[in-house]
C-alpha cells in the first residue's frame, strides 16, 4: 500500500514537471506551429541560473527558503528573457520556413544546453534546497519528500493560471484566435508577430520555472536535464493535443504515472511504453485528447 | 576556378589522394598527430568515411525527398547491434551476420517508414522520433539480456577474419570503409538521376503537384525511406567492423541529430556535400578536444580555450549560423562561387518555399 501511494505521489510530481515543460511547448506550438527543440535547453537554464543564484544568496551550501524563492523568481525572469531574445533574433527571420524553424531551435538547444557546460563544467552539481523542502512526510505509511508536493502545487497553479490568461484576458483571446486561424488574426489588424514573441518569451519562462522545480525533483543538475526530460514533454503535448493546455495537463498525469509504475515494476517497461504510446496517438488520432480538429 | 577542364578531376584527385592515404608516411603538423597514416589517423577518417555513408543515406530522405526524418539512428543501430548479437549470441559468421544486419535494417526502415509516412512534417520527424526512442530504450535498458545495456557489446574478435583484427590492420579497415562509401556514393549518384529520384525532388519542391500527374507520394516516399534506412544500417555496420563494439550511442537520438548537423554544415542540396560535412564534423568533434588540450591554444585567453573543450557548443553555433544564413552549406558555398544557373537551382528542401507538407 504505502508503495503504491510513493509511486502515485512521485508519479504525481513527475506529471508535475513534465506539464510545466509542456504548457510552453504547447502553446508555442498552437500558436507558432513550431516544434521548440530549445525547450530543454531552456529547462536546463532555469535550472542553472536557480542553482547560481542560490549559491550567491546562501554561500555556505543549503538554501534558505528566501533563496530559493529568489532563485525561482530570477530563472523564470531571466529564462523568459532569453526565450524573447532568441525568438525575436533567430526564429523570426524563418517564419516563412519551418523546417528550418525546427532545425534553428535544434541548434539554439545544441548551443545553449552545451553553454551550461562550457561555463560551470559538464559535471552534475548538488541542487541546494531549504530543508523542509529535502525532508519527508508521512502519508499513508509512505515517507514522501516534501518537494514532491511543492511540484504539484505548483503545476496545479500554472495551469490555473495559463487557463485565466488564454480565456479572460485580451493576449488570451489573440493566442487562442491565432492558433485557430493565424490569417485571419492578421487580417483584423492585430500585430501577430508580437503575440508570437510574448508567447515563446512566456513559454521559455515556464520552462525556466519547471527546470528549477526540476532541479528539486532530481536534487542535483547537469547539461542534460532538460534535453532528457523534452521527449517525455513531446509526448505530453501531442497526446493531450497540440495547444490544449487541459489536455497536456492530462496526458501529464498519464504519462507520469504510467512511467512511474511501469519502471518501478520491470526496468524499461514505463520508458517503452510512454514512448510507443506517443507514435500510437500520432498515427491514430494525430491531433490528440482534447486536441481541436483542424 | 577559372579552367573549366579541371572541373572533372577534382573529385578523382580527391579520390587518389584518399585511396593512398595508408601508403603516404608524411606529417601534417596541427591537422593529424604524427605520421597522416598512422592508425589513429586513418582510424579517424575511416570513422569519418562510416559517418559519410550515414550522412549520404540521411541525405536522401532530407535533401532530395524533403522529408525531415528523425529516426536515423536506429537503422545505422541496427546495422552496429545485430551483427554483434548475431556473432556473440548464435555464433554466426561474420558474412551471414551483415546480411542479416541488412535485412533487419530494411524490414525495420519498410515497417517504421510504412506506418510514419501516413502523417507529415513535424508529426512526422515525431513519429520516427518516437520509434527511434522506443528502440533506444530497449538496448539502452538491455531487454531480453542480448544488448548488454549501457556498457554496450565487443565483438568477438576470434570469430572475424584475421586480416580486420588489431591495430595494425586499421590501414585495411580503412580502404574497406572507403570502398564502401564510393559504391554507396555512386549507387545514390544513380537513384537521384533515376526517374524515382526524379520523383523525389519532384515530392521535395511540391508534393501536390506530383499527385496532380497521378504518382503516388506516399509510395516513392516510402521508397526513399526504405533505401535511406537500409544505407544506414550499412553505414553501422561500417562503423561497427572500424570501432569493434556496439554502444547505446550508436542509436540514440543525439546521432541523428549529429547526421543533421553533418548534412547542414555540408550541404542538403549535394551528394558530396554531406559526406564533406561528415569527415569534417567527426574529425573537428575529435581534433578540437586535443587542440583544446595542445600548447599551440594555451595562451589563447580562457573564453577561447574553454569552449573548444565543448565541440558540441561550437557544432550548436554552427548550425544556428548554417540553417540562418548559409542554409545550403559547403557544397552551396563552392556552387555559389562557381555560379553555375544548374547547380543553383538544387538547393535544398525549403530554400524559400516550404517543402512538400510543412506544418499542418
Amino acid at each position: 500500500m504505502s508503495t503504491i501511494v510513493l509511486l502515485t505521489l512521485t508519479g504525481l510530481a513527475l506529471a508535475a514537471m513534465y506539464f510545466l515543460l509542456a504548457a510552453g511547448l504547447s502553446l508555442i506550438f498552437g500558436l507558432m506551429g513550431v516544434l521548440n527543440f530549445a525547450h530543454g535547453a531552456f529547462f536546463t537554464w532555469g535550472a542553472y541560473v536557480a542553482w547560481w543564484t542560490i549559491g550567491r544568496v546562501s554561500p555556505g551550501g543549503g538554501a534558505s527558503t528566501g533563496a530559493f524563492v529568489l532563485g525561482l523568481v530570477t530563472a523564470t525572469l531571466a529564462v523568459g528573457l532569453l526565450a524573447a531574445v532568441v525568438e525575436v533574433g533567430l526564429l523570426r527571420p524563418l517564419y516563412r520556413r519551418p523546417i528550418y524553424q525546427v532545425l534553428v531551435t535544434l541548434g539554439i538547444g545544441l548551443a545553449l544546453s552545451q553553454l551550461t557546460s562550457v561555463i560551470w563544467r559538464p559535471d552534475a552539481r548538488a541542487f541546494p534546497q531549504p530543508s523542509w523542502l529535502a525532508s519527508t512526510s508521512t502519508v499513508l505509511g509512505a515517507r514522501v519528500p516534501n518537494n514532491r508536493f511543492l511540484l504539484i502545487a505548483a503545476a496545479l497553479a500554472v495551469l490555473g493560471g495559463m487557463l485565466l490568461f488564454l480565456t479572460r484576458t485580451r493576449y488570451g483571446l489573440i493566442v487562442r484566435a491565432g492558433a485557430e486561424n493565424r490569417e485571419m488574426v492578421q487580417a483584423l489588424g492585430i500585430d501577430v508577430d508580437r503575440a508570437f514573441t510574448l508567447v515563446f518569451a512566456l513559454g521559455g519562462a515556464l520552462a525556466g520555472l519547471g527546470g528549477v522545480f526540476g532541479a528539486a525533483y532530481f536534487g542535483s543538475i547537469n547539461p542534460y536535464l532538460g534535453s532528457v526530460n523534452l521527449i517525455f514533454a513531446f509526448i505530453v503535448v501531442v497526446i493531450g493535443g497540440l495547444g490544449s493546455v487541459t489536455g497536456s495537463a492530462l496526458a501529464a498525469v498519464v504519462i507520469g504515472l504510467a512511467q512511474q509504475f511501469g519502471n518501478y515494476y520491470t526496468t524499461w517497461a514505463g520508458d517503452f511504453v510512454v514512448v510507443m504510446l506517443l507514435a500510437v496517438v500520432l498515427l491514430v488520432r494525430p491531433h490528440g485528447l482534447l486536441g481541436a480538429l483542424r | 576556378m577559372s579552367g573549366g577542364w579541371l572541373r572533372p578531376l577534382v573529385p578523382v584527385a580527391v579520390l587518389v589522394a584518399l585511396l593512398a592515404a595508408p601508403l603516404v608516411n608524411v606529417r601534417v603538423p596541427v591537422l593529424f598527430t604524427g605520421p597522416l597514416n598512422s592508425p589513429g589517423n586513418l582510424q579517424l577518417l575511416a570513422v569519418g568515411f562510416a559517418f559519410g555513408i550515414a550522412a549520404l543515406a540521411y541525405n536522401l530522405l532530407f535533401g532530395y525527398t524533403g522529408v525531415l526524418s528523425f529516426g536515423h539512428a536506429l537503422f545505422f543501430g541496427a546495422g552496429v547491434y545485430v551483427p554483434t548479437i548475431a556473432l556473440r549470441e548464435w555464433a554466426w559468421g561474420l558474412g551471414p551476420a551483415l546480411v542479416l544486419a541488412l535485412v533487419v535494417g530494411t524490414l525495420l526502415a519498410a515497417a517504421v517508414g510504412a506506418l510514419s509516412l501516413r502523417t507529415q512534417g513535424v508529426y512526422f520527424a515525431m513519429v520516427t522520433l518516437a520509434f527511434a526512442q522506443a528502440g533506444a530504450v530497449l538496448v539502452g535498458k538491455n531487454v531480453g539480456g542480448l544488448t548488454g545495456g549501457e556498457e554496450g557489446l565487443s565483438l568477438p574478435f576470434r570469430q572475424l577474419p584475421r586480416w580486420m583484427v588489431g591495430v595494425v590492420n586499421t590501414d585495411k579497415l580503412y580502404w574497406v570503409a572507403l570502398a564502401t562509401l564510393i559504391v554507396v556514393y555512386l549507387l545514390a549518384q544513380r537513384l537521384v538521376t533515376s526517374p524515382a529520384g526524379r520523383v523525389w525532388q519532384g515530392i521535395r519542391e511540391n508534393e501536390r503537384r506530383v499527385e496532380m500527374l497521378g504518382l503516388p507520394p506516399y509510395r516513392f516516399k516510402l521508397l526513399a525511406f526504405v533505401i535511406s534506412g537500409a544505407l544506414a544500417t550499412v553505414a553501422g555496420v561500417v562503423y561497427l567492423l572500424l570501432t569493434g563494439g556496439a554502444t547505446p550511442r550508436a542509436v540514440g537520438a543525439d546521432l541523428t541529430v549529429a547526421l543533421l548537423l553533418m548534412v547542414i554544415i555540408g550541404g542538403s542540396g549535394s551528394l558530396w556535400g554531406p559526406v564533406a560535412g561528415a569527415v569534417l564534423y567527426h574529425y573537428l568533434n575529435v581534433r578540437l578536444t586535443i587542440w583544446a588540450g595542445s600548447d599551440l591554444v594555451a595562451d589563447l585567453p580562457e573564453v577561447v580555450r574553454r569552449p573548444l573543450r565543448d565541440p558540441l557548443f561550437i557544432f550548436g553555433l554552427i548550425f544556428v549560423v548554417l540553417v540562418l544564413f548559409f542554409p545550403r552549406g559547403l557544397a552551396g558555398a563552392v556552387a555559389g562561387r562557381r555560379g553555375g544557373p544548374r547547380r543553383r537551382a538544387r538547393g535544398g528542401p525549403a530554400v524559400g518555399h516550404p517543402p512538400g507538407g510543412g506544418i499542418e
